[in-house]
């Protein structure tokens, strides 16, 4: 586990793209939002991996460790990650709202029925 | 991970892709406990694996836990991906130029890291540097997104409660112009 | 699911460990991994268990709405109110350092003050939004 080259940073893109992927291409709104949070665990990765230092340890100071890794990337992923869970919530409260309204999550569905109003 | 994913874009029923989302947020708290990030890996698990995961189910339960299949024609299928992979290319040539993961001498380690690291612990008392920095040094950001929070919380309240009332007024009209 | 016998006292067996845990990481955080977000969501997956196994409105009577609305505002407020105490003690807003003579000292009780106000809203946010999910009928 010492030293990763680049490959990480090439599964984060996989899997950014898998999650961008599902989001502009399907329609369920339930399944865009999955989609969405796999997008975000992939930028999670990327930040973690970037602050990562070769034979260090997780920045609790301790006797006898001189070689820590960086502490600033995990700070702003541990508020990015209950930001996401936060807008996630907001937005699946909204596809709830969406489907009592019109009945569907399907966005082809969608596009041609406004309320009945 | 990697098949996690695949088969979240694969299959179509819903109650599976979000209990395969649950499973790769808890792969993705194993990666980053291997990257170092514990306390980060640590939230990704309560979070990711099971608030997250319970949310998804309670909508489902209120939607539907079958996804259609998409009649989408084929060129916009081959338009969607054809963006896809030009980004993911862009990215990937993007990456050639970053440092090698690890990398003492990286540009983001040379910044406010090392202070963090030797004057955290003796400013502060407190050994763990994340809770340190994360608290004192950093006290805006996580005030401005415990509020961040805080809104969410107040907007699912909202968006689910003002309906309730609505409509329990519609009805009380209706009721009252049926007796008239 | 509150005809199952095996776990409802299962359940009942760990739903005060995992609170207790819960006070673990948010008042450990600042020597082991934790804090106030981690407590914050494991304090109410406890709550969250309960209204699974016992139904959403016996959760409901153990967890009043006003409790989790007060939990919501009281957080913010918490961490809100330290930066403005440091500011009478004449700091800047959210120094802790001037909150004992001492200013380590000070900078300490500031983590363990904020981090608990973090895992308050954290916790009331989260009951609440499940709350809301889960005490809502199908319709359409």
């Amino acid at each position: 586990m010492e030293s990763f080259g680049l490959y990480n940073y090439w599964i984060v893109i996989f899997l950014m793209m898998s999650g961008f992927y599902v989001v502009i291409a399907r329609g369920n709104l339930v399944k865009k939002l999955v989609g969405l949070n796999i997008f975000q665990a992939s930028v999670f990765i990327f930040y973690i991996s970037m602050g990562k230092v070769a034979g260090g340890t997780a920045p609790i100071i301790a006797e006898g460790i001189d070689t820590y890794s960086n502490p600033l990337p995990h700070v702003l992923i541990l508020t990015a990650i209950v930001v996401g869970v936060a807008t996630t919530a907001l937005g699946l409260s909204l596809v709830v709202r969406i489907n009592e309204e019109y009945g569907t999550v399907e966005e082809e569905e969608l596009a041609g029925k406004d309320p009945a109003e | 991970m990697a098949v996690t994913v695949f088969m979240v874009v694969r299959l179509h029923n819903l109650f599976a892709v979000v209990m395969l989302g649950g499973i790769y947020s808890l792969l993705a708290a194993a990666l980053l406990v291997v990257l170092d990030a514990v306390d980060v890996a640590f939230t990704e698990a309560a979070v990711g694996a099971g608030i997250s995961t319970v949310l998804a189910l309670g909508a489902l339960s209120l939607t539907t836990s079958q996804e259609k299949e998409p009649s989408r024609r084929p060129f916009y299928t081959f338009v969607v991906l054809f963006v896809v992979a030009i980004t993911g290319a862009a990215l990937i040539f993007g990456s050639l130029d970053m440092p090698v993961i690890g990398d003492p001498t990286a540009p983001i380690h040379g910044h406010v890291a090392d202070v963090y690291l030797s004057e955290g612990p003796v400013a502060t008392g407190v050994p763990n540097v994340v809770t340190a920095v994360l608290a004192s040094y950093r006290g805006f950001d996580t005030l401005g997104e415990t509020m961040v929070v805080f809104t969410a919380g107040i907007g699912v309240l909202l968006t689910f409660a003002s309906v309730q009332a609505g409509r329990k007024r519609e009805d009380e009209a209706g009721e009252e112009e049926g007796e008239e | 699911m509150t005809h199952h016998l095996v776990v409802r006292v299962i359940a009942k067996m760990l739903i005060p460990f995992i609170m207790l845990f819960a006070l673990y990481v948010q008042f450990h955080g600042d020597f082991g991994p934790g804090g106030g977000f981690q407590a914050g969501v494991i304090f109410a997956s406890a709550f969250i268990l309960y209204a699974l196994v016992f139904g959403v409105e016996t959760a409901r009577e153990v967890a009043p709405d006003w409790v989790v609305r007060t939990g919501i505002a009281l957080g913010g407020l918490i961490y809100g109110g330290t930066g403005v105490v440091s500011l009478f003690k004449d700091g800047n807003y959210l120094d802790y350092s001037v909150l004992k003579a001492d200013p380590v000292a000070g900078q300490h009780i500031g983590i363990l003050v904020i981090e608990l106000g973090v895992g308050i809203t954290v916790a009331s946010v989260m009951t609440a939004i499940f709350f809301a999910f889960a005490g809502r009928q199908r319709r359409g």
